[in-house]
């Protein structure tokens, strides 16, 4: 047989139908997540054909998007104080039920950001095709799944069959070798791939990343490389699992067990790039080169060294984006100053990025008036965070530590940026308005947002290690 | 779903590149549990002013506006999030083609579903589409051709099971049921 992508191998495994000229092909879903947000008309939609969902066993609901972060509001007396986002939270309720859905509610254990609970389950493993309507599903990739966002129609999809209707897209290598310098970290690596093939450099392929420096990547790491890969444009980003990602999966709730687990490894082995398999494009990144990453505009294409300073010139979108985040050509980044920080999100909310931050933040303060929003990816992850003394470092020095969510990585639960604001954000996505009416978003590590948070200024974290 | 044949309608111009689904509708907004009504709300933070009026500055609000179906708009339109909601806005604001040279992946799944048509076309004709808003633009389907007033002609790759969907008003998951045998032999070919 001829040599296959990873990419290739997952696609032909899940062919109920092959693609024609005429169409697409038939692609089998092993695992659906879904959310509050992108779910309830797909409801709608099955209950007005009157179908069930078909395989609720391969079905995982939970709230993220607009459930609010705060104690009060998810444990105690005080009501969900955005009217639309509790009706949300109660209708998914109410949906999971009525058609069998297994469902993190607000008060579960395990919620959490949907891409963050998965793995943690055990329920994404390697070589699974997984989709979610939501567009970082593709960090479901770092596990060797083939995993995509979709919309809500496409939900309905593969709520009523258990399969999409899908064109097979093109591959594209992304080859790390090297090794990241201390402090610079897997968010600074994506942060620079998006920089060099811009933001619509992978419409319409799935990523592989590649190379020495994605194998020296933990679980976390390779999470947050394949979360960004649709800020480059691609609906996904795979990594071959390895001895890593098996010691990461081996205790999870739901991996399989005993013999099923020497059954399941032995596939998973399987799950590489043929020597002399071909891609159809392909960048090559040296990770020694890469420095701390912070973006400047409003598309995470618009990244620069953190030591560096904005391009002099540029096009009308550089020009109107420079407008809104109030800067100038040729500013130096460093030393701007900081209103909001936010470590949390799809992103970065996990305990190795939290880790991160308790590292800068250990025996400092915040800068005062900065405020420092710490929001864990799963209530799992904040047990552990307080576990390991990290949730104490964070309020000791004047940070804010909240309940999960996707909270104000997209403030559609009312943790927002005000306008006018400088946010410094560990999220995804600095566009206009992202984080709130008028807010400005830079996108950057969890050390250079506590570094900054730390001097109430855009800071290098490499000084504070 | 209605057929869609012909789109035959002066356009509007919003020229930046990488426009984004958080500002063809803000997150802000997502909280509906229905898909009606989201015009209202579509380029909700470049459309009003801080004070909830109109923006008269906005291409979408000057009257020449008013009734044009096709939206034209710089490379990589509709990148970001998957909301369905955007092309939902698009569509309930009165939209039926959106125009770029470059349109993300997402979003032009989630337009093809609604019957939204994503037109991509080369550097050239949207260098004239940017440069004459209110041009008046024929696209026809079942050709997957568009039209200037000029009397150019260029067109575009639309995938043949789209179309055939969006030609014939079918609903993609009539098809995607018709094939649930096929499912079930491959769910049991591979015991779960």
């Amino acid at each position: 047989m001829a040599a296959r992508t990873l990419f290739d191998k997952v696609w032909t495994a899940h062919e109920v139908v092959a693609e024609t000229a005429d169409t697409p092909a038939v692609l089998y879903i092993d695992l659906h997540l879904i959310h509050e947000v992108t779910s309830p008309q797909a409801f709608s939609v099955l209950r007005d054909l009157g179908l069930p969902v078909r395989r609720p066993d391969r079905t995982l609901a939970t709230m993220d998007h607009s459930i609010p972060t705060s104690t009060e509001q998810v444990f105690g007396n005080v009501p969900i104080k955005l009217d639309a986002a509790a009706k949300q939270v109660r209708q998914l309720e109410r949906n999971a039920a009525e058609f069998g859905v297994e469902l993190f509610g607000m008060r579960d254990a395990r919620r959490g950001i949907v891409h963050v609970i998965s793995p943690e389950l055990g329920t994404t493993q390697p070589g699974m095709t997984i989709v979610c309507g939501d567009s970082h599903t593709s960090t479901h990739g770092a596990f060797g799944a083939l995993a995509f966002g979709i919309g809500t129609t496409e939900v309905g999809h593969v709520f009523a069959t258990q399969a999409l209707l899908q064109r097979k897209p093109k591959t594209f290598a992304v080859n790390v070798e090297g090794r990241l310098h201390p402090g610079v970290t897997a968010k600074d690596l994506i942060l620079a791939v998006i920089g060099k093939i811009g933001v619509s450099g992978g419409t319409g392929r799935v990523f592989e990343y590649r190379g020495s420096a994605i194998r020296a990547l933990s679980m976390d790491e390779r999470m947050t490389v394949c979360n960004m890969s649709i800020e480059a444009g691609a609906r996904a980003g795979m990594i071959a699992p390895d001895e890593v990602t098996f010691a990461y999966l081996m205790d999870k709730p739901r991996a399989p067990r005993g013999a099923e687990w020497d059954g399941a490894l032995a596939r998973w082995r399987s799950l590489v790039t043929d020597p002399g398999a071909d891609f159809d494009s392909s960048v090559d990144i040296d990770a020694s080169l890469l420095e701390p990453m912070i973006t400047y505009g409003t598309n995470p294409g618009m990244v620069i060294p953190i030591g560096a300073s904005i391009p002099a010139a540029g096009d009308e979108v550089f020009d109107k984006a420079l407008r809104y985040m109030g800067f100038h050509g040729g500013d130096a980044m460093l030393g701007k100053p900081v209103d909001v920080v936010f470590i949390g999100s799809c992103t970065n909310g996990r305990l190795g990025d939290l880790e991160a931050a308790a590292h800068i933040l250990k025996d400092r303060k915040v800068a005062p008036g900065v405020r420092l929003l710490i929001v864990p990816g799963s209530q799992s992850i904040k047990r552990e965070a307080e576990a390991a003394g990290y949730a104490d470092i964070f309020k000791a020095a004047g940070a804010e530590w909240a309940e999960s969510g996707c909270s104000m990585c997209l403030g559609m639960n009312g943790d927002t940026v005000a306008a006018g604001q400088y946010s410094i954000s560990t999220s995804n996505r600095n566009f206009e308005g992202r984080q709130g009416v008028g807010a400005r978003t830079l996108l950057v590590s969890p050390f250079t947002a506590a570094a900054s948070a730390v001097r109430g200024r855009i800071a290098d974290p490499r000084e504070m290690l | 779903m209605e057929p869609v044949l012909r789109v035959h309608s002066k356009t509007v111009v919003l020229a930046s590149s990488n426009i984004d689904t958080d500002q063809i509708i803000p997150a802000r907004f997502l909280t509906t549990t229905t898909k009606q009504g989201l015009g209202r709300q579509l380029f909700a933070d470049w459309r009003y002013r801080a004070d909830g009026a109109p923006d008269p500055d906005f291409a979408l609000n000057r009257p020449e506006a008013r009734g044009a179906a096709v939206l034209v708009a710089g490379r990589n339109f509709g990148c970001g999030s998957s909301r369905e909601h955007a092309p939902w806005a698009l569509l309930d604001f009165g939209f039926r083609a959106v125009i770029s040279t470059e349109i993300a992946d997402i979003f032009r799944s989630n337009s093809l579903k609604n019957g939204l048509l994503p037109v991509v076309v080369d550097d050239a004709t949207s260098r004239w589409l940017l440069d004459n808003p209110g041009a008046l633009v024929d696209i026809d389907l079942g050709a997957a051709r568009l039209t200037l007033p000029t009397g150019v002609s260029v067109t575009f790759p639309l995938e043949a099971f789209a179309r055939h969907c969006l030609m014939n008003g079918i609903d993609e998951l009539g098809y995607l049921r018709s094939r649930l045998k096929d499912i079930e032999r491959f769910e049991a070919a591979r015991s779960g």
